[in-house]
């Protein structure tokens, strides 16, 4: 990757307990190129107004930018912008497709499949329309090689499945999952597939049409665009079978005091003043990755993980979580040090400057299938370098030889 | 690398007051989902006094070492004194935890504040 990129990124010159920043934790969320960051401010100063009827000239401007950056997303994923809902993030747009598909295509006594690995935003929401809608949830298991288990997955979906919601990217074991061959299989069965597309999205091409899934959720934050943005893709016939998960403003036609009737999709689902300058700088952050390409971040992030699963699995005191390929991953790896938790790991770290993730991830029943509480995670994006991962992992050496 | 406070690594490794008191007055397990650090602590009040405290636990450096440090600290106290030991009076003690940290820290106080609360000392 080339050494400009890194430049772009402000925040990178900074220091940390007098040590240079070295940012391991970009599936949490990732840091923003300049053209972002002034994307967004450059809108505050010239261009800003509230979307949607405005009648003055300003505001059909501001519309018009907002309308630009839905259709940028729209093509950076390979949609229509009709298909495209603006919402503050993945886990806003994973509790509007739950809570849609709850109330559209849900009946007592259905089921809904999940996997283990999923996160938290990838659970809770079905969690909760299974029990609104007295449907049963089921979860697919995980391999002790941290891949889904396509059998057990399988046996579980049924003529009964109305949903099947999986991670396209593990955020924790960083598996990539097989999402065509597994969404064919649920469709045979009639049940709508959801992808959390969170951590594959900022990081791979993605194609809504070649993963032949229904709806697909990913944040704006993690893809070095602004926090408050986030998408819902859906199939056009799909997105209007769904009632709003938000009502109020901007999402209706005709209201009178006893009844409303909907407006159609997006708008449908984008109720309220939504984040217009985030939508701006996530235009921004679409072009940033577009003129870098998906094809080269995939392959610089897959060099990164490739080094530092070399490094990790060279040592016997650390287990490393998920497939040892890294062509079978995401942009990320979870480990853990042999007895020691992972707080102390990333407490240790942070003293030189280096900053990874250390916990739950947001994945509780992943990590209890694991048989742990928590782990460590080092992960990267376009900024990051080889030597990164070099210090990192000789930061981590010397954590060991402190704690052990 | 600036790494723990010595007095840290030193009640990790050989901590001091770790297990079950049978005879105890009062007993309480405090955790924090978060990370997985569950600590444990049982205490034998006698009058006036905390005659014996002992610790169990899983989890951080941070969260253990300050149960051992925190078991020594009372043991023999009266407990009307170990009653008003502060979160910062703990921390001292413990030679200064980063911000990040003060929860796991200060697992191991609540919990001997949930256990001497829960089973008060006869009168």
């Amino acid at each position: 990757m080339d050494e400009r990129i890194r430049n772009d990124f402000p925040i990178l010159d900074r220091t940390v307990h007098g040590e240079p920043l070295v940012y391991l934790d970009s599936a949490a969320t990732s840091m923003k190129p300049r053209p972002v960051i002034e994307a967004e401010a450059h809108f505050y100063r010239e261009s800003y107004a509230n979307v949607r009827r405005g009648v003055y000239a300003l505001a059909a401007e501001a519309n018009e930018r907002y309308e630009e950056a839905r259709a940028k997303v729209a093509s950076f994923i390979g949609a229509q912008p009709g298909e495209v809902v603006f919402t503050r993030g993945t886990t806003e747009a994973l509790n509007l497709a739950a809570w849609g598909l709850g109330e559209a295509r849900v009946e007592p006594g259905d089921e809904i499949l999940v996997t283990e690995m999923e996160h938290h935003a990838n659970l809770l929401p079905w969690q909760e329309t299974a029990r609104r809608r007295g449907a049963r949830l089921a979860a697919a298991a995980v391999t002790p090689g941290g891949t889904l288990d396509l059998e057990d997955l399988r046996a579980k979906l049924s003529r009964r499945t109305r949903v099947l919601a999986l991670a396209h990217v593990s955020n924790v074991l960083g598996t990539v999952n097989p999402v065509a061959a597994v969404a064919a299989e649920a469709h045979r069965v009639g049940a709508i597939v959801v992808l959390d597309a969170a951590q594959s999205v900022p990081h791979m091409p993605v194609n809504v049409g070649e993963l032949e899934v229904d709806l697909l959720a990913f944040s704006g934050h993690k893809m070095l665009g602004p926090t408050g943005i986030g998408v819902l893709w859906g199939r056009a016939d799909l997105l209007a079978e769904l009632p709003p998960l938000l009502t109020g403003g901007e999402m209706v036609r005709e209201v009178w005091l006893n009844w409303a009737t909907w407006d159609d999709p997006p708008a449908r689902f984008e109720g309220g003043t939504p984040p217009i300058a985030q939508a701006v700088g996530l235009g921004a952050a679409v072009d940033y990755l577009t003129r870098i390409g998906m094809e080269a971040v995939r392959r610089h992030g897959e060099e990164l993980t490739a080094r530092a699963l070399d490094e990790l699995l060279a040592r016997p005191h650390v287990t490393v979580y998920g497939p040892r390929d890294p062509g079978a991953r995401g942009a990320l790896v979870a480990f853990s040090l042999a007895g020691i938790h992972p707080h102390d790991v990333a407490t240790l770290l942070d003293q030189e400057g280096i900053a990874i993730r250390a916990g739950h991830h947001c994945a509780q029943p992943l990590h209890r299938r694991f048989g742990i509480p928590a782990s460590c995670r080092a992960s990267f994006h376009v900024y990051n370098t080889l030597d990164e991962v070099e210090r990192f992992v000789s930061a981590l050496d010397r954590v060991w030889e402190a704690l052990r | 690398m600036t790494g723990y406070e010595e007095i840290i690594l030193d009640h990790w490794r050989h901590p001091r007051n770790k297990g079950r008191l049978p005879d105890a007055t009062g007993s309480a397990v405090e955790a924090n989902p978060l990370c997985g650090d569950v600590v444990r602590i049982e205490v034998k009040v006698e009058g006036e006094v905390l005659a014996a405290a002992r610790f169990t636990g899983e989890g951080c450096a941070i969260s253990l070492a300050s149960a051992s440090i925190l078991t020594e600290l009372v043991e023999g106290k009266p407990v009307a004194e170990v009653e008003k030991l502060t979160d910062e009076d703990l921390l001292a003690a413990l030679g200064g935890v980063v911000k990040t940290r003060l929860s796991c820290a200060l697992l191991p106080l609540r919990a001997l504040r949930k256990a001497l609360a829960a089973h008060p000392p006869p009168r």
